[in-house]
């Protein structure tokens, strides 16, 4: 099999005497929609910032399309093609949607160091952004101010900005958080599409929406995998039932 | 549409009271009001330096006045030791303050927020008792400058109207190369690291080398303003350094409207012309000058650009 497009390797990462990630090793293959899913507290968000960057593990390593990315900066893992979205919606708020996206593209498109010329009328720029606006379906809102932009849309800008910086992975944190059933499905919709054309680690508390949405599911409890597998092959997992006994009937009835 | 017009016509009519303000000294006699409008357009200079950082920047620099007296010892001590070309010492003054704003913003942009506000000031405070201990150049009774900068003949700079104008164009050029800066590339990374410096450094920014390039730019702008400070009052002294005048700077920024291009200029005409007119009615002005601004503060948010805008709106 080719080299995956992301790589971790027995991460491990304390808080004090608790593990919040117990050697944690995951593979995820170019094309693949990976879904992490696991109960409150099982060490979903604290793997995430190690895979992006904003915490750094305490052994073990992550690597990115055979490259060891495991001690680089958020920044410039982004600059090697990782995106991702925040759990809690992270954006410019005083700054237009299409800003936003054209910011996530200047990013990626030359320099900064530019003091003189104005951005705004950067064609390149504008032209990249309102193609991420578009493909999240944001385009008539490009104009308006974040702030004035309801909970579903700036969830929709979060993926539009993620996407301007043309990605390997993506890596989402609880896209669905706070949504309700129709911008769920909306988004559910979303992430089958974009899926097509890139990777996507889904980090979803939204059972029904990953086990529709998923190539391979990997189990995190207590910040350990107890397991990896196909949608089908994790509903049967005795562990993954008794881990979830109480969300249950969630994993055995939907999908 | 009706909001950006009311804060334009107040604005471009302030302008114009600037432009036009020689004229009327000239013809009413008042020399008085030349001078001190000078000391006006030098501080929005200033203010307006301070601005980039603190307002588009959201970097809260508590030593800006550092720079004032960086500029102006410049020109001060230059002078003392007969280098009286204007040629050479607005670089020089330029060059100490671009440099002065590197170290100081490569060691105090590892903090931030009330750390940064900290450590700013007490660079600032460590620039004033350092030149308090230059006995060459006055120490703390500060250095009288005997002969302003030369410009060999371009311009005069004891001609009170030619110093006058040469700040006023000083102050236009800064402001429009804020302008300029703040919609460019750089500017629209500063400002974002302002908004949401995580999401900025998520999307591909390394947020300190941006913060520092501009912090250096502002830090620049104000050895300007410190280098025609020492020219208009022929002096320079510690005092120009001193913490409350950094604090002078952030009201005229606050006062005028943070994030604004004329904002600054607008708070320092204010903020100086209340200073002078209290002054003159009762040496206890502070006592009236402190509430004022608190009211102005607490009620009209966004400064005095800010209320423009709303009295617009109506």
């Amino acid at each position: 099999m080719a080299e995956p497009l992301l790589r971790v390797e027995k991460l491990v990462r304390r808080f004090g005497g608790i593990i919040a990630t117990d050697n944690v090793s995951l593979d995820v293959a170019s094309g693949e929609l990976h879904a992490i899913i696991g109960p409150n507290g099982a060490g979903k968000t604290t793997l995430i910032s190690q895979l992006t960057g904003h915490l750094a593990p305490h052994s073990g390593s992550v690597s990115l399309a055979g490259r060891d990315i495991t001690y680089l900066p958020a920044y410039r893992r982004c600059a090697l093609g990782l995106a991702r979205s925040f759990q809690i919606t992270s954006l410019l708020l005083d700054f237009t949607a299409a800003d936003n996206v054209a910011l996530a593209a200047q990013a990626h498109a030359g320099t900064s160091f530019r003091f003189f010329a104005n951005a705004r009328k950067e064609k390149g720029l504008r032209d990249a952004a309102h193609a991420a606006l578009d493909r999240v379906g944001l385009a008539h809102r490009a104009d308006v101010v974040v702030n004035r932009l309801s909970h579903g849309e700036r969830r929709e800008l979060e993926l539009a900005v993620a996407l301007a910086s043309k990605p390997k992975l993506l890596l989402l944190d609880e896209p669905m958080a706070g949504l309700g059933v129709t911008e769920s499905q909306r988004m559910v919709k979303l992430l089958q599409e974009l899926r097509k054309e890139v990777s996507i680690v889904l980090v979803e508390h939204d059972m029904p929406a990953v086990f529709a949405l998923a190539d391979r599911i990997s189990v995190l409890v207590y910040g350990r995998v107890i397991a990896s597998g196909d949608p089908a092959a994790i509903r049967q997992n005795e562990d993954v039932k008794r881990a979830y006994l109480g969300d249950q009937h969630v994993v055995t009835h939907h999908g | 549409m009706k909001s950006l017009s009311v804060s334009k016509a107040v604005t471009a009519l302030m302008l114009a009271g600037l432009v036009l303000l020689p004229l009327y000294s000239q013809l009413s006699g008042n020399i008085f009001i030349l001078t001190l409008f000078t000391r006006v357009i030098i501080l929005a200079l200033a203010a307006a330096s301070l601005n980039l950082i603190m307002g588009f920047g959201g970097m809260m620099s508590f030593g800006h006045a550092a720079y004032l007296g960086i500029g102006g010892y410049a020109v001060g001590m230059l002078a003392q030791e007969g280098v009286g070309s204007g040629f050479i010492q607005f670089p020089v003054a330029l060059a100490a303050s671009a440099i002065y704003a590197l170290v100081i913003g490569a060691l105090s942009l590892r903090t931030r927020g009330v750390y940064f506000i900290m450590i700013t000031l007490a660079f600032a405070q460590m620039a004033y008792y350092v030149a308090s201990g230059l006995a060459r150049y006055g120490g703390d009774d500060g250095l009288t400058v005997y002969k302003r900068s030369d410009f060999s003949g371009l311009i005069d700079l004891s001609n009170r109207t030619q110093f006058y104008y040469l700040c006023l164009a000083c102050l236009f050029g800064v402001i429009f190369l804020i302008w300029r800066i703040v919609n460019s590339r750089f500017g629209l990374v500063v400002q974002g690291l302002r908004s949401n410096e995580q999401r900025m450094q998520a999307i591909g920014f390394p947020a300190k080398r941006y913060q520092l390039v501009c912090f250096v730019i502002s830090g620049t702008m104000c050895g300007l303003a410190g280098a025609l400070l020492a020219n208009n009052t022929d002096f320079v002294s510690p005092a120009v350094m001193y913490w409350t005048r950094s604090g002078d700077l952030m009201v005229m920024v606050i006062l005028g409207g943070m994030g604004t291009l004329f904002g600054p200029v607008m708070g320092a005409v204010v903020f100086l012309l209340l200073e002078e007119f209290l002054s003159q009615i009762t040496e206890y002005w502070a006592l009236i000058m402190g509430p004022l601004l608190l009211l102005i503060v607490l009620f009209g948010r966004g400064g005095i650009m800010g209320v423009l805008g709303r009295a617009g709106r109506g």
